[in-house]
């Protein structure tokens, strides 16, 4: 009994310092060190009417984004944005379906991005207030929504897609959302 | 000579710019209105910046927060309903005050939870002690011990 309590701060300490290293490590593995989870999970995809980037008359809808697809949040003045772009132009040959949500930048700088750059957007959401970014929980860039064939946000990334991010995470839920829509 | 002073001008410069920036001008309708808007936004976390609410922080996310606050304050909704509206969006994460519901049950009773285990441990060695202190013959000496407690004290008092 005696011999019991004495191990028992030891076994306490273990157990803390076990829980603070699987935290660490965990974060180590994950691709973003600060990722919250997203409350709209498995919600719709907020309602929205706005303009195209490339087209000012066009209005684009919630009922446009056809899942499975990613919905990629980005702008010119975003650093990280350019560094994940030619993964996106890859991603997008390869048939994977992106749609973009160009938040809170100025469409003149987005076209002649999208012009320079090559645009892998299939639709391109000019959400110039941050008004549709809001309704999304966005408080930066590059954010990535999945969004499964009801139009469901299934997962949120923050942060830059790279390839390591698509081959170890991304790739196969965007590959399970394509499996559970047949 | 000049330099430090230079440095100094910078240095206030540079304090002056960060606090303006986190200042937002909104007209308030009433000196309440504007007394519940500093409440609000210093219950809500910078979803950004993580260790600050968003009224001290110069995240531009915190400041589109702020006026977001700001337009649904002037919409006539509740403070409860401008909460809830940000955690739809951002999650239990931005109230600095978490609602008590299962996950957090943790949160808001584990500090209580192990005050009270430290206090029982407290009460539990206490009485143990008292029961081995009752318990325990009284502390006599036999009278060899005495006659061997007397001469090393003598011993000593001699040495000094």
């Amino acid at each position: 009994m005696r011999r019991a309590l004495l191990i028992l701060p030891l076994l306490i300490f273990l157990v803390l310092a076990g829980f603070f290293l699987s935290s660490l490590m965990s974060k180590e593995a994950g691709v973003t060190e600060l990722e919250l989870p997203s409350p709209l999970l498995d919600k719709p995809f907020p309602s929205f009417e706005l303009p195209s980037v490339l087209d000012e008359q066009t209005r684009i809808t919630q009922a446009d984004l056809k899942g499975p697809a990613l919905v990629n949040i980005w702008a010119t003045w975003c650093v990280a944005c350019r560094v994940e772009h030619p993964v996106l132009n890859r991603l997008a040959a390869e048939g994977v379906v992106i749609y973009g949500v160009n938040y809170k930048d100025n469409s003149a700088d987005a076209i002649k991005w999208l012009k320079d750059f090559h645009n892998p957007y299939q639709l391109n959401i000019s959400d110039v207030d941050g008004r549709l970014g809001l309704d999304l929980g966005v408080y930066g860039a590059p954010e990535t929504y999945l969004i499964d064939a009801q139009g469901h946000i299934r997962y949120k990334f923050i942060g830059v897609i790279d390839d390591r991010v698509w081959d170890t995470n991304l790739a196969a839920r965007y590959q399970a959302l394509i499996e559970e829509a047949q | 000579m000049i330099r430090p002073l230079n440095w100094l001008a910078l240095g206030l410069l540079l304090i002056i710019g960060s606090v303006s920036a986190a200042v937002d001008t909104f007209e308030f309708s009433s000196e309440q209105e504007r007394d519940r808007f500093y409440a609000i936004g210093a219950e809500l976390r910078c979803p950004k910046c993580q260790n600050q609410n968003i009224a001290d922080s110069d995240a531009p996310i915190a400041s589109d927060l702020r006026k977001e606050v700001y337009r649904l304050l002037e919409d006539g909704q509740s403070d409860e309903e401008i909460v809830d509206y940000m955690v739809a969006r951002y999650g239990e994460f931005v109230r600095y005050k978490p609602a008590l519901n299962r996950e957090t049950l943790v949160l808001w009773f584990g500090p209580l939870f192990f005050l009270l285990a430290g206090v029982l441990a407290i009460v539990v060695m206490v009485r143990r002690r008292q029961k081995v202190a009752a318990s325990a013959p009284a502390a006599e000496l036999s009278p060899q011990e005495q006659q061997r407690l007397d001469d090393l004290l003598n011993k000593k008092s001699q040495d000094d």
